[in-house]
């Protein structure tokens, strides 16, 4: 990663006004979120606008020309481009025809990534923001740091010095005072201006119309003092029909700002009359820039299905760390890397691409249905495939895909390390360059026998009706073999025999989450062929990104390499493939299954791990078997938010990791459970690991160890 | 319906009220002018739009209130106390209300001013936006404003604040008699 970028990061990690504002503003909008979608069926209002926004975007150039002509039949004048320099100059023009010295402007996004401001200032013509947020940016001269909030990274205190030097008046930082304000020395310049300028919510192609939502009002008054209105309206925000609205209106102030609606919302159909009688002079400029490329392109094209609500952006456990000034340009969050790679090109992305850490949290609130972090991660694919991997990086993956070399060398390191692991399981001090691995976290010692061998040793009773393969995954083989030996155990007591194949290697999700999709198929096929070799009745895993590899990546990772062929294989271990916990709550449902009675085993808190829930949706399957094994569940705050492992991201990116995981282990601890329980082996190192440096005297285990110790005899 | 429109709008700072007769409406007006201390003089008028409502009431008391005015233009929008207007549709499921704001005096009188009083028959209430918007020609309205609360921001510290650049209270007045349509 560029060397500015890791200073961008680091920069942003230590404002505590940011982190603190952005953090209050996160933990918030969840509830909010949720308060404000009660009594609506989500899943099926954003199916509904994934649905009209996907004809939208296969029907572009189609729609442009029927809102072209539906508003130009109500006396707009309606302008196409595909060049920001166009859109530039357009303005310029109409401005300078009509004289006009002063404009007011709405927030605008599109002029933003044309970067219209400046533009327009060095032509001489003054241009007032009128959002509260956007006009305190321009005060300070700094880029918006979120797409609805744009000032959500300064203090009111910052604020009251900026409004006090621009109106040579010494200002407390009470806000509804600093508000007046803005009302005070905004209201003469609406009054004065020559042009408004507004973005558009949406353009409706039926009629012509262009939506505006806000909250302060000034879009209104944008859209009405001035003679003169210009929409810049990107054409990702063309829908079909005047019946959409209603539909993204109700997801996009609810998704955004956890509203039922904003404060107001104006439809604009053609000219409107002016104050002095005279009809406005409406211009909308449908601007391209890249979006209908990105529409053409099968994997982007749910992109063009954004409503810009920045939800995204909200529940990111990067973004509420680092804000939107990390990601540099305009876009920022999850979208704003996939917009960004687009609009302004695929290498910009390249450092802002590794801020994800593919937990899934965005694409699940998605109002629009986009599969956010998939894109990021095809992306990551194209970001390879333009530039290669990093030579360190492959030789790494070599190693990786040798089971017993790579065990070896882990091996070798932990020996190497013992006088750091003090003879405890941890390794709590790496030395050099390797130090800031366990900044904040231990890592886990190497098990002297790799799970491989220690199959070798448990004797399995025989006759057993069915049979299991148990696909181990890096962490259990080498680090965690008593997870395995406990899954033989609670299988076996159902009846089921478990064989381990030999042949099984790394899932290829370091690979895959790296863009190196040749290695990822390279591991897919080598499983796929050893998994298979045995007839069995499951394939079952405890880790859940091994799952989320064995049932769905291995297919999408041959997909996007056009590897047709091995698909029906995929396909065929897929059908399979299940998590130890969803596969053992069936047994105990069927009754093959017992665990003892009237166990009183004290709080227990879970951790959601986050393929675990959000690809594999098995989020209560583990608690409930917690449960019926005995333990009292006390849900900690935001289980389900990630704790910063990310698989090889905690190595890439450890100053944010670390404080996701700061912010977990607090949360375990507020629960007052003396144990805390996930599905997923690197939640157990990430959180395990954590909780040894703090010192809290907290149990972190993997639920397939604690059912193995509650099973009735 | 109406019950979840007033506990709608009420949760978004709107005020709201409900009269039998235009004539309960038009006194309920007059007394809130008078306690807002309307006078005729730079933000302490109040502004009138025209409106359907003001065809049927009897003009004579109205015309007699000082500093009320019914001549709406953007000088003295600009520094109007009080707007008033009608509106021509209420969404119980949101507390919103939606207006044809084609004409330039619906707009001026609830944008600029500090108080929007909203005036709306009961009778308009539809249950939501979609109830709403299919009966609604939108070729014929060139300007379709949708109100929810007073102007709001959350924009510094994300601590809400009522009034940045509309108006700072919106009072709602409903009335039952079927009084024309817009």
């Amino acid at each position: 990663m560029e060397q500015q970028f890791k200073q961008s990061i680091d920069k942003a990690l230590h404002n505590a006004n940011l982190t603190g504002a952005l953090g209050k503003f996160s933990e918030a909008y969840k509830i909010n979120r949720a308060k404000a979608y009660e009594g609506i069926d989500f899943e099926e209002l954003r199916g509904k606008i994934a649905t009209l926004k996907n004809y939208a975007a296969s029907h572009l150039e189609e729609l442009s020309e029927q809102f072209q002509k539906n508003a130009e039949a109500r006396g707009a004048k309606v302008f196409r481009t595909n060049d920001p320099a166009k859109v530039r100059e357009y303005i310029l023009k109409v401005a300078q025809d009509n004289g006009v010295k002063s404009v007011v402007k709405s927030k605008s996004m599109a002029t933003e990534e044309i970067h219209l401001n400046p533009y327009l200032e060095a032509a001489g013509i003054e241009v007032n923001e009128t959002d509260l947020g956007e006009w305190i940016i321009q005060l300070a001269g700094q880029t918006p740091s979120h797409m609805v909030m744009p000032a959500i990274h300064m203090t009111k205190e910052e604020v009251s010095e900026l409004f006090s030097k621009e109106i040579n008046e010494r200002l407390s930082s009470d806000i509804p005072r600093l508000v007046k304000v803005a009302r005070n020395e905004l209201r003469p310049k609406f009054l004065k201006a020559d042009m408004g300028i507004s973005g558009g919510n949406m353009a409706v192609a039926e009629t012509g119309s262009i939506v505006l939502v806000t909250n302060e009002g000034n879009a209104r008054l944008v859209t009405s003092l001035p003679k003169i209105h210009i929409a810049l309206v990107g054409i990702e925000k063309l829908v079909e029909k005047f019946a959409d609205i209603a539909p993204i209106l109700k997801a996009l102030p609810r998704s955004a700002t956890a509203q039922l609606l904003t404060s107001y919302v104006s439809i604009i159909t053609g000219q409107t009359p002016n104050s002095d009688g005279s009809m406005k002079d409406l211009h909308i400029i449908l601007m391209d820039n890249h979006r209908s490329e990105m529409a053409a392109d099968p994997m982007f094209k749910e992109a063009m299905q954004c409503i810009r609500c920045a939800s995204c952006l909200n529940v990111c456990p990067i973004f509420r760390l680092v804000g939107g000034h990390v990601f540099g340009k305009i876009y920022t969050g999850g979208i704003g890397t996939i917009l960004t790679a687009w609009y302004d090109e695929l290498k910009s992305s390249e450092d802002i691409q590794g801020l994800c850490i593919q937990c899934g949290a965005c694409k699940d609130v998605c109002p629009a249905k986009i599969d956010i972090p998939g894109m990021i991660m095809e992306l990551r694919r194209r970001l390879v495939k333009e530039q290669g991997v990093p030579l360190l990086q492959k030789s790494i993956y070599s190693v990786v895909n040798n089971r017993r070399l790579f065990h070896g060398i882990l091996r070798a390191a932990s020996i190497a390390g013992k006088p750091f692991s003090k003879g405890t399981k941890f390794i709590r001090h790496l030395p050099l360059f390797l130090a800031d691995l366990t900044d904040g976290r231990s890592l886990p010692a190497i098990a002297t026998q790799p799970f491989r061998d220690v199959f070798k040793t448990i004797t399995q009773p025989k006759d057993l009706k069915e049979t299991a393969v148990f696909y181990a995954g890096c962490l259990i083989d080498f680090a965690y073999p008593e997870m395995g030996v406990a899954l033989v155990k609670v299988l076996n007591k159902a009846g089921i025999a478990v064989k381990f194949p030999e042949g099984q290697t790394c899932c290829g999700a370091p690979a895959r989450y790296n863009g190196a999709y040749e290695v990822a198929a390279q591991n897919a096929a080598d499983n796929i062929t050893a998994l298979l070799a045995d007839a069995a009745d499951y394939v079952v895993s405890a880790c859940p990104t091994c799952t989320v590899a064995l049932n769905h990546e291995f297919i999408t990772t041959f997909e996007s390499l056009g590897q047709s062929e091995r698909l029906p294989q995929a396909r065929e271990l897929a059908g399979k493939t299940m998590d130890f916990s969803t596969l053992v709550k069936r047994l105990v449902d069927e009754g093959r299954l017992s665990l003892k009675e009237g166990q009183q085993l004290g709080k227990i808190t879970y951790h959601d791990s986050c393929h675990l829930k959000r690809t594999l949706h098995a989020d209560q399957q583990p608690r409930q078997l917690l449960q019926q094994a005995g333990y009292e569940l006390t849900e900690m705050f935001e289980c389900d938010t990630c704790c910063g492992m990310g698989g090889s991201y905690s190595l890439k990116l450890p100053e944010i990791s670390a404080p996701i995981l700061q912010r977990k282990l607090k949360n375990i601890k507020d629960t007052g459970a003396p144990l805390v329980a996930m599905d997923c082996p690197g939640c157990v190192m990430q959180i395990r690991g954590g909780m040894d440096q703090d010192g809290a005297a907290i149990r972190v285990r993997h639920t397939a160890e604690l059912i193995a110790d509650q099973l009735d005899d | 319906m109406f019950e979840q429109f007033i506990a709608k709008a009420e949760s978004v700072s709107a005020e709201v009220h409900r009269f039998p007769t235009k004539v309960g409406a038009l006194d309920f007006i007059c007394a809130f002018l008078q306690d807002e201390g309307v006078a005729d003089m730079p933000h302490h008028y109040a502004l009138w739009a025209k409106c359907p409502f003001l065809d049927g009431v009897e003009r004579r008391d109205l015309d007699r209130i000082v500093g009320l005015k019914f001549d709406v233009t953007r000088e003295l929008a600009a520094t109007a106390h009080i707007g008033i207007s009608q509106m021509d549709w209420a969404l119980a499921d949101t507390g919103t209300l939606v207006q044809d704001a084609t004409a330039i005096d619906k707009r001026l009188v609830s944008t600029l001013p500090t108080i929007h009083i909203a005036l709306v028959a009961t009778g308009s209430l539809r249950p939501d936006m979609p109830a709403c918007l299919t009966g609604i020609d939108p070729k014929g309205i060139g300007y379709l404003s949708m109100i929810t609360g007073p102007s709001r921001t959350a924009d510094i510290e994300r601590v809400l604040t009522i009034g940045v650049h509309g108006p700072e209270r919106l009072i709602i007045i409903f009335f039952d008699e079927f009084g024309g349509t817009n």
